[in-house]
Order: C-alpha cells, then sequence, then structure tokens
C-alpha cells in the first residue's frame, strides 16, 4: 500500500484535515468485525445484571465510545433511533407491570391505585388494575433498561461498523445472501422515490388519491418500473462478471450439502445438550464440537466454488484486537464473580435501598469504553467538492 | 476483434428475424457507431457482443458471435467480462454498490484480481476519468455526467479489449454529454480501446466515429466510413444534411470541417435574409399564463428562485439549461401539483364560451381536475401516469376524468382521447399495452390523455429524451398543431436542435434563475452550449435550421 504513491498522498489529505488524530495515529476505519464482537460482548456483560447503575455506566460508555468513533456516513446517523426504542421498551415494560399488577406484600411501599378491572373466571390468573407499588414498577424499569441496553449494544455495533462492510465478511458460500442484502439496501430509497414520484403524477391525471383504485394506480406503475429495473440490474450485474462459476462441480457442491445439513444436526444436538442436564454427556460438548466443524468445513468448500477478491480488504491489527478484547474481557470479568459479591450485580428491592457500585464490574465497563480510544479515529467526511465538469488531460497523462 | 458470422437473432414468439444475415468484423480500436431509428434491433447487435442476447434476453441466435477468439455461444456473459465492458441507458440502474470507489472495483472482485492491482487501477481509472475528487461521494448523489462517467469507469478496471455504450448521453445535458463523449474519444486514442456505441444524438458523436455501422431495418446491417454511410442513410446529423444540401464532398463530419467547406455557402447567404423557422404569428397572441414569483424550494434549498414568466397563445417555448437548474421544479409548480414556496400563477379563463368552460385562476389552489383544464403537464417518465391493461382503457378512462366522453360526450366539449391521439399518432391499436408501445406512442398517448381535458397551456417535461429523429419530427408537428390551436406549449429539453426547430422562444435556467429569454434564434445562436450545428457553421449569419439554408437556396436558383 505504501508503495503506491496516491496512498501517501490520500493519507496526507486526511490527516491534513482531522486536527485530533493523536499526532501518530492515521484515521482509518475499524473492521467491521471487531466492533460486532465488542458490542455483541458488551451485550453479553449487561444481561448479567440489573444493576442500574452499571446499566447507566453502560449506557455512558456506548455514548462516549460513538461519539467518538462513528462516521458521518447515513448509516451511522442512526443511534438516536435505537434510544428511542429502547425508551419505549422501558416505557412499555412499566407500563405493563402497573396495569397487569401482581398486587403488593404489606412491605411494598404503595404508590397509586388503578382501577380494579374484574377478570371472568378462566382469565382469573391475570389481574387488571389495583395498587401499583414502587418495587414493582423499580424492578420493572431495571429489567426493562437491561433489555434496552442489549438493544443499545447492537445499535452501537451498526452504527460504528459499516452495515455493507460487515456483510463482505461473509464466507463465500454465503455471498449470494450478502449481495441479496445488499442490493435490497440500495434499492429501497428507489422504491420509495418511484412512489413519490408515480404519486404525484396522479394529481397529472385528476385520478382519485384515495382508495383501491388510486392504490392500483400507483402501484401498477411503481411494480413495472421495479421489474424493469431490476431486469436492467440483474443484466448489469451478469456482464460485468457477477456468478462466474468457480472450480465447482456437482460432486462438490453435493458434498458441501451433506457437511452443512450433518453439521447444522450436530450444532442443534450439542446445544440441545448442553442445555439438558439429564441428556447423556455426549450429546454436549462433543456434538457441538463436532457440529461446528462440519459447517466449518461446509462453509470452506462451499466458498471455494465462488472465486473473488476484496476490494481493499479491512485489516485486522492491534487496534482490532485491542478493541475486541477490550469487549469480551469485560463480559468475562462479568461473567467470572473475581473480587466482589455477585449479588450487587442483581441488588436486592427487599428491602429498598440505594444500589451500590461494584468496583470490578464498573472498571470492566469502563475497560470497554477504551475501546474509544484504542479504535483509530475514524476517516473524517470527505470534503463535498463542487463538482468538476470537464476532464483534465495533462495531469492523467503521466500515470497512464 | 468482433466478428459477427452470419447471425441472426429469432426472439420468442417473433415472425421476423430483428437481425438477419448479420456479417460484420470490427477492428480493434475503432470507435463505431451503430446508427439506427428505434427498434430496428441496435440494443439487439449490442447485446449480441458480450452474449446478454440470447444467454439474458431469450430467443435463438444463429450464427456465430466471437469476441477476442471467444465464441459467446460457449461463454454467457459474465465468462465475457473481462473482454467486454456494458455501460447503459440509465447508469443508476446498473450501479450495485453505494460508493464511486466500490463501484470501480465491483467487476474486478468477481473476477477475483488481486487486491493490491485492484487498488492500483482503481486509482488509474479514477485520474483517467477525472473522477478522483469524487472517490468517497456516494453514486446517487453524483450529477448524471459524474453517475455516466463512474458507470464507464466500472467496466474499465477490468481491463476490457471492448466497450459497449447503448445511448450513454440520452439523459444528459449537452455539457455533460460532451464530458461523457470526450472520456469514451480519450479510450479509444490513449488505451486502443475498441467502442461500439449507438446514439440517437448523431450530432453529438458522428465526428468521433471512425466506422459507422447502419441498422436501416429489416435486420439488414451496413457498416463503413461514415462519410460514405450517411450520403444514403435515412438518418443523418444537421451537419450531414446540410453536407449534402450543399453538394459538399467528401461530407464533413466535424463542425470545424464543415466551417472550411462552408466557406462558399456563407458567401452565397450572405444577402439574403434568413426566412423564419416557423411562421411568424401576425400579432402576439394572449398571455394565457401569468406567474410571478415562483420560487421553489426544498429543504431551504432554492431550486427555483423568483421566476416571472408568461405563456402566450400560439406559442412554442423551449425550457433549456443543464441538469438541475430547477427546469422540471419551474413546470411542476406552473401546474400547481408540485410544491411552489412562494410566488402566483394567474392562468386566463376558457373564453370559448362553451358550457363548462374552465374557470380562471391559479391551478394550485382549484381542484387536481380543474386545474389540468387550465394547465396539462406531461411528466419526464410518462408511464407514470398509465396504469391499466390496454391503449382503450386508458383512453376512455381518460375521457371519464375529463369528462368528455361516456355521457358527457353529448355536451360536446371537445374530442375524444381517441380522436386526438389518432390525430397525434394515428394507427394506435386499442388492445395493445400501452408498455409495449415505442417511447414517441407512449408520449402521443401520454399527451392524447393529458389533451382530452382540453387545457389551453400544456407543459411538456423532457419529451425528447429516447426520441430518434423520426419521431422527434412527428413531435414537432404534434407541438406546431397544438400551437396552432391556440394553447400555448412549454417544452424542456436538452437538445439543441429540437428547440431550434420547434421552439418560438427560448427560456434558458441556470440555478433557478432565467437568465436568458427572447426569440430563439437570438437565444441560442450566440450561446457555444445551445447553438445547433448549422448555426456554428454558418456563424455570423443566424441560419438555424437545414430547412432555412434550402429555401434560400431554392429562392436563389428560382431568381437565377
Amino acid at each position: 500500500m505504501s508503495s503506491s504513491p496516491y496512498a501517501a498522498r490520500t493519507a496526507e489529505e486526511r490527516t491534513a484535515a482531522t486536527p485530533d488524530t493523536g499526532g501518530r495515529r492515521l484515521p482509518r476505519t475499524l473492521h467491521p468485525v471487531a466492533w460486532w464482537i465488542w458490542a455483541l460482548a458488551l451485550a453479553t456483560a449487561v444481561s448479567r445484571t440489573n444493576n442500574p447503575l452499571l446499566l447507566f455506566l453502560v449506557l455512558a460508555v456506548l455514548g462516549y465510545v460513538i461519539t467518538v468513533r462513528r462516521t458521518e456516513a447515513p448509516w451511522a446517523r442512526g443511534f438516536k433511533y435505537y434510544l428511542y426504542l429502547a425508551l419505549t421498551v422501558v416505557a412499555i415494560r412499566v407500563v405493563f407491570r402497573a396495569v397487569f399488577a401482581t398486587g403488593m406484600t404489606p412491605d411494598d411501599h404503595y404508590l397509586f391505585s388503578l382501577p380494579h378491572i374484574p377478570t371472568p373466571d378462566w382469565y382469573a390468573g391475570i389481574q387488571l388494575g389495583g395498587p401499583v407499588s414502587l418495587e414493582a414498577l423499580l424492578s420493572a424499569a431495571t429489567d426493562g433498561l437491561r433489555l434496552a441496553c442489549m438493544l443499545c449494544c447492537i445499535g452501537a455495533a451498526n452504527t460504528l461498523a459499516n452495515p455493507k462492510r460487515a456483510l463482505r465478511v461473509l464466507p463465500g458460500a454465503l455471498y449470494e445472501l450478502g449481495v441479496a442484502v445488499t442490493v435490497s439496501i440500495s434499492v429501497a430509497p428507489q422504491l420509495v422515490q418511484s412512489v413519490q414520484r408515480v404519486a404525484r403524477a396522479r394529481r397529472l391525471r385528476a385520478g382519485r388519491t384515495k382508495g383501491l383504485k388510486a392504490l392500483r394506480g400507483i402501484v401498477v406503475p411503481v411494480l413495472e418500473d421495479a421489474l424493469e429495473r431490476s431486469l436492467r440490474l440483474a443484466a448489469a450485474m451478469d456482464s460485468r462478471g457477477y456468478g462466474r462459476a468457480g472450480s465447482a462441480t456437482p460432486r462438490s457442491r453435493r458434498l458441501t450439502g451433506a457437511l452443512m445439513l450433518l453439521g447444522m444436526c450436530g450444532l442443534c444436538a450439542g446445544a440441545y445438550g448442553l442445555l439438558d442436564p439429564s441428556a447423556p454427556t455426549l450429546l454436549g460438548l462433543p456434538a457441538l464440537a463436532a457440529g461446528s466443524v462440519l459447517c466449518l468445513a461446509g462453509l470452506r468448500l462451499g466458498g471455494r466454488r465462488v472465486t473473488r477478491t476484496t476490494y481493499r480488504p479491512d485489516p485486522w491489527r492491534f487496534a482490532e484486537w485491542a478493541v475486541a478484547s477490550c469487549g469480551v474481557l469485560s463480559a468475562v470479568l462479568l461473567f467470572v464473580n473475581a473480587g466482589y459479591d455477585p449479588a450487587e450485580l442483581n441488588p436486592s428491592i427487599y428491602p429498598l435501598s440505594w444500589p451500590t457500585l461494584p468496583l470490578v464490574p464498573a472498571a470492566a465497563i469502563l475497560l470497554a469504553g477504551g475501546a474509544g480510544f484504542l479504535a483509530p479515529p475514524p476517516t473524517p467526511p470527505t470534503p463535498s467538492a463542487p463538482p468538476t465538469p470537464h476532464i483534465t488531460a495533462p495531469r492523467t497523462e503521466e500515470t497512464a | 476483434m468482433i466478428t459477427f458470422d452470419r447471425v441472426s437473432v429469432v426472439y420468442d414468439g417473433a415472425d421476423e428475424p430483428v437481425l438477419r444475415d448479420v456479417n460484420l468484423s470490427v477492428d480493434e480500436g475503432e470507435l463505431c457507431l451503430v446508427v439506427g431509428h428505434t427498434g430496428v434491433g441496435k440494443s439487439t447487435l449490442l447485446g449480441a457482443v458480450n452474449g446478454l442476447v440470447p444467454h439474458f434476453t431469450g430467443g435463438t441466435l444463429y450464427g456465430t458471435v466471437t469476441v477476442d477468439g471467444r465464441d459467446t455461444a460457449d461463454h454467457p456473459p459474465r465468462e465475457l467480462a473481462d473482454v467486454v465492458g456494458v455501460v447503459g441507458q440509465d447508469p443508476l440502474d446498473g450501479f450495485v454498490t453505494d460508493t464511486v470507489e466500490e463501484e470501480l472495483a465491483y467487476a474486478m472482485e468477481q473476477l477475483a484480481i488481486s487486491p493490491t492491482v485492484m487498488r492500483k487501477r482503481v486509482e488509474e481509472t479514477l485520474d483517467l476519468l477525472g473522477l478522483a475528487d469524487l472517490r468517497h461521494r456516494a453514486l446517487h448523489e453524483l450529477s448524471g455526467g459524474q453517475q455516466q462517467r463512474v458507470a464507464i469507469g466500472s467496466v474499465l478496471t477490468a481491463h476490457p479489449r471492448v466497450l459497449v455504450l447503448d445511448e450513454p448521453t440520452s439523459a444528459l445535458d449537452p455539457t455533460a454529454a460532451e464530458e461523457v463523449l470526450a472520456a469514451v474519444t480519450r479510450l479509444v486514442h490513449d488505451l486502443g480501446v475498441t467502442v461500439l456505441l449507438a446514439e440517437h444524438r448523431l450530432e453529438r458523436v458522428v465526428q468521433y466515429a471512425d466506422r459507422v455501422i447502419h441498422l436501416p431495418g429489416n435486420g439488414r446491417v451496413v457498416a463503413g466510413p461514415p462519410s460514405e454511410i450517411f450520403t444514403a442513410s435515412s438518418i443523418a446529423p444537421p451537419i450531414v444534411e446540410l453536407g449534402r444540401a450543399a453538394g459538399w464532398s467528401p461530407l464533413p463530419l466535424s463542425v470545424r470541417d464543415a466551417r472550411r467547406a462552408a466557406r462558399p455557402l456563407r458567401t452565397a447567404l450572405e444577402g439574403a435574409t434568413p426566412p423564419p423557422v416557423r411562421a411568424v404569428p401576425d400579432a402576439p397572441g394572449a398571455t394565457l399564463l401569468g406567474a410571478r414569483g415562483i420560487t421553489v424550494a426544498y429543504r431551504g434549498v432554492p431550486a427555483v428562485r423568483e421566476v416571472d414568466l408568461d405563456l402566450r397563445a400560439g406559442e412554442v417555448t423551449a425550457l433549456m439549461g443543464r441538469n438541475g437548474s430547477g427546469k422540471s421544479s419551474l413546470l411542476w409548480a406552473l401546474q400547481g401539483s408540485g410544491p411552489r414556496t412562494a410566488g402566483t400563477v394567474r392562468v386566463g379563463r376558457d373564453e370559448s364560451g362553451a358550457p363548462d368552460a374552465a374557470k380562471g385562476g391559479d391551478p394550485k389552489k382549484l381542484s387536481a381536475a380543474e386545474a389540468r383544464r387550465l394547465v396539462g403537464l406531461v411528466p419526464q417518465t410518462p408511464t407514470d401516469l398509465l396504469y391499466l391493461e390496454s391503449v382503450k382503457q386508458e383512453l376512455d378512462q381518460a375521457d371519464t376524468e375529463s369528462g368528455t366522453g361516456g355521457k358527457a360526450a353529448t355536451r360536446a366539449t371537445g374530442p375524444s382521447a381517441r380522436a386526438i391521439l389518432d390525430r397525434l399518432a394515428p394507427g394506435i391499436d386499442g388492445a395493445t399495452h400501452p408498455r409495449d408501445l415505442s417511447e414517441g406512442q407512449k408520449l402521443a398517448l401520454v399527451l392524447a390523455i393529458q389533451l382530452s381535458a382540453a387545457p389551453r397551456v400544456l407543459l411538456l417535461d423532457e419529451p425528447t429524451r429516447g426520441l430518434d429523429y423520426r419521431a422527434k419530427t412527428i413531435l414537432i408537428a404534434m407541438v406546431d398543431e397544438l400551437a396552432a390551436e391556440g394553447r400555448s406549449v412549454v417544452v424542456s429539453t436538452h437538445d439543441v436542435e429540437f428547440a431550434a426547430r420547434a421552439a418560438d422562444r427560448v427560456v434558458v435556467l441556470a440555478e433557478g434563475d432565467i437568465v436568458a429569454d427572447g426569440p430563439t434564434t437570438e437565444v441560442i445562436v450566440a450561446s457555444p452550449v445551445f447553438a445547433p450545428q448549422v448555426a456554428k457553421i454558418l456563424a455570423p449569419l443566424t441560419y438555424l435550421t437545414v430547412d432555412q439554408v434550402t429555401a434560400v437556396l431554392r429562392d436563389g436558383e428560382a431568381d437565377a
């Protein structure tokens, strides 16, 4: 890469545009898988606790990492929607707990009472309305908060890693799946545009704008448009080499299928064996391992039939290791119960008391936040240069 | 490089072959121009080069097509991707990824080229096509010319020996088209790429062609040097028609050559005053539509800025300007169906005395049905208005919507949509599905639907897109007839030759402002971008069309 004069030039431009690169580190995008490992590990860690202090700490860490390491791309602006979703989750949980009241014990703090709605006998298990206690609401809120935190972790991964680049790391055998997703992502906005255009054109004919007939007037042209467009896209992809046959023979294809099927069976059996204590031990880890090996072999073999390379593959370097291990380490620390009382992770609300902040888990979560400065700074947004309408000849002659 | 050996193509269900017994060979480094009317098999010929015909389209191909020694019978398009690059009409349709750089790399990824080579080629291609500044930009943010250059670049990175371009400039304004064609000619001259190019607007490309492949119809193909083919071909750019009229030999194909050849012609024409391109009305027509201070803004970004415009009866106005200069926004705002941030539109009432003649007023404030009886608009994609299964159903529906057919016919408010269509484009079978019509016929159908409401102001948004010379001549006749009926017609177009022949008045928009407004001759003769070929050749004389020149020459002969 450094042998090319272009790489040097662009790198210079990038550093010049970002003053806060910290001197030496070049801005680049982190491998999407590193962000996913980090986020999923953090989500796993979150699943261990419903201590609100720890959960708020997680949210703060997510907020910090996203603010410092997200790009200006359209998909990187979506974190607030995950926050809205998280808030909705908490709200729904609290409201449900209040409405489907579970009654209260004498120790509970009475908060307010909803009108009690008598339920029929066959529905006796569930009570509608009635007194609502502070404890019930608090436990619902912390439960909701935990779920919300996990949602935000996934949202952070989607915000920090380009989803399309993430799809590119799919094994070769699943390449078609990735392409289908990528194409549908780019076609969706075109479809919306097409609907808007046709809906606007409806007024020109003074056609109905409401009702079934109007729907037909919009759906038919849009679908015809979409069909023609996808045919043209398919033709374009075909002429650009999509789906070139690799070295696959019918035999290897059958073998791939068999391997994948057996592997899946092994994985299912293994999961069952692990979760059910009464199952024979052979069904647990050994079956899981055998299943994974078979699946991997199938994917490898299937991947061989597609011959394809990746443009500017994301490197996996120190920063990727660092970010991924930050996440994994914090998850491990929350699972091993070392150096702190496990009860502190799930503080009891009986008796009602302010939760304590256990030191080790808090440090573990802060450690995950270290990803914020371990990851390289993102590439700065490209300056929206005014379109250059003409082709300048002399400059390019030298390079040709 | 490319060899067609006794090639015939028959599509499933068709009686006649599209191509019949074609023998053709194209040498390396040639720029071949493929010309012919719509529907004579240009796209089939181009598609056969990389095997899309018949592997993708279906149908049967007899004979053999070989490209760089590979027979397309054994090689589907994907196996030819490293030899043939194909660029279509609308670049957005072919984009698979979403940024410039990734799009350039896509074909190479499919060909399993190593990452280091890929990186080098992408950088080279970025420079070759002048795209370096746009490398990280999203594809849909680019202008049309830039998108088309990316599309060309995206096939070039695979280092194909042959480039097939199917009407690459049909959606572009003159400047953007120049930009793309300049890129293509550089590829031919600097890299020796063989190019097969189909194009309707020959005036843009004819000077670059080494050879012309002419499809006269009936599935036949004639190939030869441009000056030879164009002496006889039924389609020719204005420069060739002028050359034929003046009897120049060999035929000049570039404006420069033509100017040299035209010296005697210019002296011959010196004394005469050019006859008007179009009949001048005795008195200016009444103002049908008056717009004041029209402003259209999208999220605070103005597309049209405080435009004043008066449209008079019997006048054809061409609305010109580069892509994105606000032409469409202005037309939609005038019709009242599009957004309008500020300004007023006043459309005069119909004083024909008919019982339900349209009331005057601002079309934006009226109901959709009343608005379309004042101002009719044919959108850029006319098919957006078509949704029924046959032409007859569409026309009947139009009559119901306009209240002319059916029961209302007794009131005889106007001709039915069918009658209008028969006048505009005779001979369209009512049972045909609208999608099966040619571009010109679709346009006529939508025009008939809009005219069934009898609007006195008619706006056409880029109707010339995808039309060949014959269809354009028919469109000019339609527009003339509408103007003769006392309507006011506005046509937004990129096609300067069309504007020169069809318009009384030209309005040029730039960044939402009107920068020029006046009689066609005054506005376009002086402009280097908008001047038609005849004007460029005969400047400083103010001729716009070949017909003007021939008329003067004829008069001269009669006098002598």
